[in-house]
């Protein structure tokens, strides 16, 4: 029991956290293999992260330190209320830095600053298979990855290239699973998908979709492409404007209603460290000064 | 200049204050009491308890109120907080034959041991809005009664049975599996269904028996009895050795009689579709039973003729309002790092256009 007395600790009961559990295991042992898991009614809405918030809930124990992200973002406004859950029902210390957290949920990225071994990142998916947008029916998905028949995947990323002259998918980038299963990244920008070859756990959770499955660190994930049209991680073609960094993911902002704009660190953990550090972007000494 | 969404904390307590505000209206009028809600807007609480997939009208009539009537906020509440309920045990099968109804009527025949009781309907009433309600303070009128008929209400099907005129159900003992507790795989069985359609969305399962009477594989249903009334809820103890009424539930079932089926070796019979809800709520048992019989196409060896109410997987991956309208609405959140990596996508694309455009030009000129 917590603070708040009603709820057991990180709110779902331990049979259900046990059952989580071997779901996590299962998927750790299977790297990119989806597995079904009967995932409960939480007190959010299914698409507001209840995948993600179940497999934080099975990975809390009361020592961690606990970092909820959104967009990149530890203050939009849902990172901030699934936060807000776990202090009131885990009473778990909670951080804005990548580097001081355990255990970070994350919603549509991953850090910039890179994981060490010994974090989790916690992600929540949307729809956790990736050839459903080929094939709509889950008795037929569950077929092609049996059988590694991914013919119709690389079909589409080609009809892409015919129609488009590049693949125009920008993000939910597929990936291949040491050379097995194709998985669902979620929707992160295909920008973040190098960064899946990491030293920390990663853990996906699907809560509407009763899905999880998970990375092991330093499982290879490569990205699907063609010899001749490799994998292209795209980012806005600016340094940062508050911290100069040219490396990192960047959010566009409309300033005024000229067309003025400006690119900032989605990361923003990231962005403010740098700047701590005396980094400074294009606006930054305005924004010191304001 | 850059103003970072900070505040997000802030804004999310000031938006709970501002919506518990306009939950309760204007001071002027007289706050809603929860046994007002049960009493007078008893078909919402049994919708809401049908659908959260927990009986208790003072919890939903609860959720009502705490959801403003948005009566799918209401069922997602219930659902939550049934998910955090323990589980005692399973009660035994209840037993709708020995239903004490307030309502049961067969469209098949038209007299039957039990009778036809019409009970609390709105089938004949005549939709005019009825303006004396709009004044307050009118008496509860007077309903004629007699005294309850202790004769038995057996089920319409039975008859049916008795000459081998409809598909017989298997009895079974099994416990059928429960997909709040574990995850829906397809191929269900018929269980699992049911229990999928049971709390499905109202209005969702009335569209799919709909489709199914307009053509989008037909059934031809006969209501062979709708039946509304209290059941017993029996629950074996262990430590006693005998089974213990441990409460009463309302429910309304739907038994269909619908399109034959036969062969050169077997005689033609009816088959049947089955519908049962919590609570007074009739329109759902009845489509509920519609879809019903459309699924089971397959073990009656009819044709699949692509029908969505004939295709499992369709039916059951949707028929659920808090996931639908939970995935729906997801689309609010933020979004803005995806839509930031099409839009980079689409400029780098558009360029590339441009130069395919602007390149064989400068050639000719050349």
């Amino acid at each position: 029991m917590t603070q708040s007395g009603q709820y057991n600790f990180a709110y779902l009961d331990e049979q259900t956290k046990r059952m989580i559990r071997r779901a996590l295991l299962k998927g750790l042992a299977i790297p990119g293999y989806q597995v079904p898991f009967a995932s409960r009614e939480m007190p959010m809405p299914y698409g507001w992260g209840t995948g993600g918030v179940q497999v934080t809930a099975a990975c809390l124990v009361p020592e961690d330190c606990l970092k909820v992200i959104d967009q990149g973002a530890d203050d939009t406004t849902n990172a901030v209320s699934i936060r807000k859950f776990f202090q009131r029902t885990a009473g778990v210390d909670v951080t804005e830095q990548t580097t001081a957290s355990t255990v970070i949920q994350t919603r549509h990225r991953i850090p910039e600053t890179p994981l060490r071994e010994g974090q989790i990142l916690v992600y929540q998916v949307p729809i956790p298979e990736p050839l459903r947008f080929i094939e709509p029916r889950e008795t037929e998905t569950r077929k092609m990855h049996a059988l590694a028949e991914y013919g119709l995947m690389h079909v589409k990323l080609y009809e892409d290239i015919a129609r488009h002259g590049a693949i125009s998918t920008a993000y939910a980038y597929p990936v291949s699973v040491e050379g097995r299963y194709v998985m669902d990244p979620s929707p992160i920008p295909k920008f973040d998908n190098p960064k899946m070859e990491m030293a920390g756990i990663q853990l996906f959770g699907a809560g509407r979709e009763q899905r999880i499955y998970a990375l092991p660190p330093y499982t290879r994930v490569v990205s699907l492409d063609f010899e001749d049209y490799p994998f292209d991680p795209m980012r806005a073609e600016h340094p940062c404007d508050m911290c100069g960094a040219e490396d990192t993911y960047l959010d566009e902002v409309i300033i005024d209603d000229a067309g003025g704009r400006m690119f900032v660190c989605s990361d923003t953990d990231h962005c403010t460290a740098r700047r701590a550090a005396g980094h400074r972007g294009r606006l930054a000494a305005t924004e010191d000064a304001a | 200049m850059y103003v970072a969404v900070k505040g997000g904390e802030a804004a999310i307590d000031n938006a709970h204050a501002w919506l518990a505000s306009e939950r309760r209206g204007d001071t002027d009028v007289a706050e809603l009491s929860i046994a007002q809600i049960r009493e007078q807007l008893s078909l919402a609480v049994n919708r809401v308890m049908a659908e959260g997939s927990l009986y208790d009208p003072d919890l939903a009539a609860l959720a009502i109120k705490q959801a403003r009537g948005d009566l799918i906020e209401a069922i997602f509440l219930i659902r939550a907080y049934r998910t955090t309920l323990p589980r005692f045990g399973l009660s035994n099968a209840i037993e709708t034959a020995d239903m004490a109804c307030d309502r049961r009527i067969s469209a098949t025949f038209k007299d039957l041991p039990g009778g036809q009781v019409l009970g609390p309907t709105f089938d004949y009433t005549h939709r005019l809005l009825d303006f004396a309600l709009a004044a307050e303070g009118g008496e509860r009128p007077e309903v004629a009664t007699r005294p309850a008929d202790p004769a038995p209400m057996p089920h319409v099907t039975g008859f049916l049975n008795r000459d081998d005129l409809i598909e017989q159900e298997p009895v079974g003992d099994d416990t059928p599996s429960d997909l709040t507790r574990e995850p829906l795989e397809f191929p269900a069985t018929r269980a699992l269904r049911l229990q999928s359609l049971s709390r499905g969305d109202e209005g969702f399962v009335l569209s799919m028996a709909y489709s199914t009477q307009r053509g989008y594989g037909r059934n031809h249903p006969f209501v062979g009895e709708l039946r509304v009334g209290t059941v017993a809820v029996e629950m074996d103890i262990p430590e006693l050795g005998f089974a213990v009424e441990i409460g009463e539930v309302q429910v309304t079932e739907c038994e269909t009689v619908n399109q034959f089926a036969g062969s050169k070796t077997e005689k033609p019979k009816f088959t049947r579709g089955y519908g049962l809800c919590f609570g007074h709520t009739e329109r759902k048992a009845i489509s509920m039973a519609l879809v019903d019989r459309a699924l089971r196409w397959k073990e009656l060896g009819e044709d699949n003729v692509g029908a969505p109410a004939q295709d499992e997987e369709f039916v059951l991956s949707h028929s659920d309002n808090i996931q639908a309208s939970g995935f729906l609405e997801h689309i609010k959140l933020p979004h803005y790092v995806d839509f930031q990596s099409e839009l980079e996508l689409v400029r780098k694309l558009r360029a590339e256009v441009e130069r395919s455009q602007t390149a064989p030009t400068q050639e000719a000129a050349e």
